[in-house]
């Protein structure tokens, strides 16, 4: 029988988003669905690379603690988790959770979505959606992964999972997949999509529709922060839907916050475009219907994209970093001293030396007052390589300012970091095939 | 003059090298002065330097919301960029500094 209503949480707004949250979702929120969305653009790459070194690695790096700490929950409750937790190796986080409920003495099924790893399907002239360039002007590629919509998913649901586990699926896709199978939209009813993938926009970043990336204690203080509130949506079968948060956790559900959420990341909100759908964010519209409850309404959709979008990463370099503090008395200038004489020593070495004074202009350097004189100032300094020498060389030359640069130079460290580029490339659907594959004990 | 801080929110998102910006008044009242003032123009030169590409912006009257979506913004982008801030997400507090003149856009719209 199609419901008429559901319910779905979102835990999870990335890789390394807080745990508790999710579970208070589950244990208090009466949800059908709780959605942990983990995959931010580079994180797929940077889980390949754990795949490579090890063929049983690739999911999250979160996801045992998440899984033992929502699992007894998840069953007890009867609500069902969807999750692209499984990275660039679904079928190993699939086995994985089966471990852990094993250990826990509980019996799971787990349908894992598959097929979104299109690398062996990449070709050296494919061209870069950023920059008109082939695919082959890149550093070594590392992974391949389109972005898999709710035809990918929605087999899954056949098997009555308690956990359905993904690698790429468009973020609002894992909301909308579920909404599909509830209420048996037509995947051709575009204004239905249109609505759905409203629902899991708004959703997928998890804190940020609570008051998270929202508050600021003077003109929009947010309550509660230390225990800020995950949302959930209570989606009715014509695709409005009312959101709201669990009672007794910190944040808060508001017009402006939904605004905010709403176009965030968007780079056409008349036309934001996913794998199921070209939907209309324009015409949404909020009303505050009391404390920490907002309804949705509008938005819709007329077709759907050709193309699958693929993200591509490569190996992009390294990245050398290395920063040191003054204080005190002409504490801007003995920065500035010291950012002279590293570019003086090693700048023609690097293409870009970034050389930023934290308290001045190390985030809006076009904008910030120059004339301005803050206590105390950290010198960072930052540049890429293709050698990794290089890129550490940098963060000795901070250190060696202790010794032999500016007087009273404290606080010293050094980082260096692999970088992974992401590009984008367009790939015909039906050179991509999906899989379901079935895990229970 | 007020500064954008004093009449509106914004959030900052990013795709690659894209950055956008969202900008919502506290009061929709004031909605119309912000589609008067904050023009593109205004926009790119308030971040010259940080924004190379073309600069679009969104009038969402539904929403009362205005959206700036700017290419060639964030380095190289966010992934391979030297940027502390990568992604550009406090640069919703740059654009918050922009001024606009309140009194100009009173005396324009009394006369229509």
């Amino acid at each position: 029988m199609k419901k008429n209503k559901i319910r779905i949480g979102c835990g999870a707004g990335f890789s390394g988003d807080r745990l508790d949250p999710a579970v208070k979702l589950v244990k208090d929120g009466e949800l059908d669905y709780l959605v942990l969305e983990c995959l931010a653009e580079r994180t797929i790459a940077l889980a390949q690379k754990r795949k490579m070194a090890n063929p049983e690695l690739g999911y999250d790096p979160l996801l045992e603690a998440r899984i033992e700490s929502l699992l007894p929950l998840l069953l007890e409750k009867r609500t069902v988790l969807i999750s692209n937790m499984g990275a660039a190796n679904p079928v190993a986080a699939g086995k994985k959770i089966l471990e852990i409920a094993a250990n826990m003495g509980l019996k799971v099924k787990v349908a894992v979505v598959s097929g979104d790893d299109v690398v062996d399907k990449l070709s050296p002239e494919m061209v870069v959606l950023e920059n008109g360039k082939e695919l082959s002007s890149l550093g070594k590629i590392i992974s391949g992964n389109a972005y898999l919509g709710v035809e990918a998913v929605l087999p899954a649901f056949q098997h009555r999972p308690d956990i359905i586990i993904t690698g790429r699926v468009a973020d609002p896709s894992l909301f909308l997949a579920p909404m599909v199978h509830e209420f048996g939209w037509d995947l051709g009813d575009y204004s239905k999509l249109g609505k759905g993938t409203v629902v899991g926009h708004l959703l997928e970043c998890a804190g940020q529709l609570t008051g998270g990336y929202f508050a600021e204690p003077v003109m929009k203080p947010i309550p509660g922060m230390e225990n800020l509130g995950h949302p959930y949506a209570d989606i009715f079968e014509n695709g409005e839907c009312i959101i709201s948060k669990v009672e007794g956790t910190g944040g808060e559900i508001s017009v402006a916050i939904a605004k905010e959420q709403l176009l965030y990341e968007v780079i056409n909100p008349f036309a934001y475009l996913t794998p199921d759908v070209e939907a209309d964010f324009s015409s949404v519209s909020f009303s505050q219907l009391g404390k920490n409850k907002v309804s949705v309404k509008g938005g819709g959709g007329k077709i759907k994209p050709e193309k699958l979008k693929v993200s591509v990463g490569y190996e992009a370099g390294w990245l050398g970093e290395g920063e040191i503090s003054y204080a005190g008395v002409y504490a801007k200038e003995r920065g500035k001293l010291a950012g002279e004489i590293i570019n003086k020593r090693i700048g023609e070495l690097f293409d870009e030396l970034k050389v930023d004074l934290i308290g001045i202009n190390s985030l809006h350097s076009q904008i910030s007052d120059e004339d301005s004189l803050p206590y105390e100032v950290r010198l960072r300094i930052a540049g890429k390589s293709k050698e990794k020498h290089l890129a550490e060389r940098l963060g000795h030359e901070v250190e060696a300012l202790y010794t032999n640069g500016p007087a009273g130079g404290g606080g010293a460290r050094k980082y260096i970091t692999q970088l992974v580029g992401i590009v984008s490339i367009l790939l015909d659907r039906e050179k991509i095939k999906s899989q379901v594959h079935l895990f229970e004990n | 003059m007020k500064k954008l801080y004093e009449l509106a929110h914004s959030r900052a998102g990013d795709k690659g090298n894209i950055l956008i910006l969202s900008l919502i008044p506290f009061q929709e009242e004031d909605f119309g002065l912000l589609v008067d003032q904050v023009t593109v123009e205004k926009f790119k030169k308030h971040f010259a330097g940080q924004v190379k590409g073309e600069v679009v912006r969104y009038v969402l009257p539904g929403l009362k919301a205005l959206q700036f979506v700017c290419q060639e913004a964030l380095g190289s982008g966010v992934t391979t960029s030297l940027s502390m801030d990568t992604h550009g997400k406090s640069l919703s507090y740059a654009f918050l500094q922009l001024e606009i003149d309140v009194k100009k856009s009173i005396e324009s719209s009394s006369i229509v």
